[in-house]
């Protein structure tokens, strides 16, 4: 079995209203020097399958449902 | 009577309006859940989409919005009933999808369906709103369809309605980079349904625009025009108590939304 680790971040140039407003959130509670703040999605997912198979299923899993490659990047990283 | 399939799944939560928006407009509605049309229901319960004239995605959180909004439902939908879906868009029967049925249908790839029925992938996205808030009151819509689309053919090109808008990613995403050549290819097509205005019919920003969408585009159809997906709600605006201001002189007893649904009732 692997774990395999699947971070959905928003492209380059993406808005993130989400990240911005937790960005003015900090700023309101008097952290200084906050520069940027993003949002990302980390799917942890139980797999039996193991190498080229996992990755490929990983792949599958995210051009089908976990990502909308419109706006956001997807990384898969097994442990 | 046209059939007309409300298709649903868990966490779906306007087909009642829906259901009654159809009704009243003489259509026979009927509440349908994705596992009916997809062979896991009992066999009473069983049904085939290409029985129905007519379908509707109607709003609501399907799957909770985990991942992303409609995200669950379209791939459930594309998995199971693709081919269907493939050709019930194709014979033209219309198609509409109002806020997550929007979202569904963008998710499916079959928004904005440039070149092909059902893309692959999905080619925009219904993105968080630009206040990063869940939006939710009256917005006025000018219709700037020139003859396309079915949905529209009871409004007048510049008509001004009312429908009400609720949600929390409404704003239409292109690609990076290609906003501009999407927006003009959608108008080429004639594929620009609704657009946000302001009282004046002209297009204002926030709070008019909810969400951010560029080009204030509320709604978009299809290069054939038999499906439409868009944001706010036609089948809350069906009856004039609807509308915020129906003690201060709206006329007559009819919202906006029911020539959207009787335009498609109607034809043959």
């Amino acid at each position: 079995m692997v774990i395999a680790d699947i971070r959905i971040e928003l492209k380059h140039g993406v808005t993130d209203p989400e990240g911005q407003n937790t960005l003015k959130a900090l700023e309101l509670l008097g952290f200084e020097g906050v520069r940027a703040v993003r949002t990302v999605k980390v799917f942890e997912i139980d797999l039996d399958a193991e190498g080229d198979g996992a990755l490929q299923m990983c792949e599958n899993m995210c051009r089908k449902l976990l990502a909308n490659p419109v706006i956001q990047n997807y990384q898969i990283e097994l442990k | 009577m046209k059939k007309v399939c409300i298709l649903r799944i868990e966490g779906t939560n306007c087909e009642d309006e829906t259901f009654a928006a159809f009704h009243k407009v003489g259509a026979e509605p009927e509440r349908v859940h994705l596992k009916q049309l997809t062979g896991h229901a009992p066999l009473d319960l069983r049904r085939d989409l290409m029985d129905y004239d007519i379908l509707a995605l109607p709003g609501g959180f399907s799957a909770g919005d985990y991942i992303r909004a409609g995200a669950i439902f379209a791939a459930r939908m594309k998995a199971s009933l693709g081919t269907q879906l493939r050709d019930f868009v194709t014979q033209g029967r219309p198609v509409i999808g109002i806020c997550n049925g929007f979202q569904i249908l963008v998710e499916l790839g079959l928004r904005p369906a440039f070149d092909e029925v059902m893309a692959p992938q999905p080619q925009v996205a219904l993105y968080t709103n630009d206040s990063d808030r869940f939006e939710c009151r009256p917005t006025l819509l000018r219709m700037d369809n020139r003859g396309s689309c079915v949905w529209t053919s009871g409004l007048g090109m510049g008509d001004v309605v009312m429908f009400p808008s609720a949600h929390a990613e409404g704003h239409l995403k292109f690609p990076a980079g290609e906003e501009d050549r999407f927006l003009e290819r959608l108008d080429e097509n004639d594929q620009i349904v609704f657009r946000y205005v302001d009282e004046d019919g002209q297009l204002a920003g926030y709070p008019w625009n909810p969400n951010g969408s560029p080009g204030n585009v509320a709604g978009i159809c299809n290069p054939e025009g038999n499906v439409l997906g868009l944001m706010p709600h036609p089948e809350r605006a069906m009856t004039r108590f609807n509308y915020p201001e129906w003690t201060r002189g709206r006329d007559g007893d009819d919202g906006d939304g029911l020539r959207l649904f009787r335009a498609v009732v109607g034809r043959n």
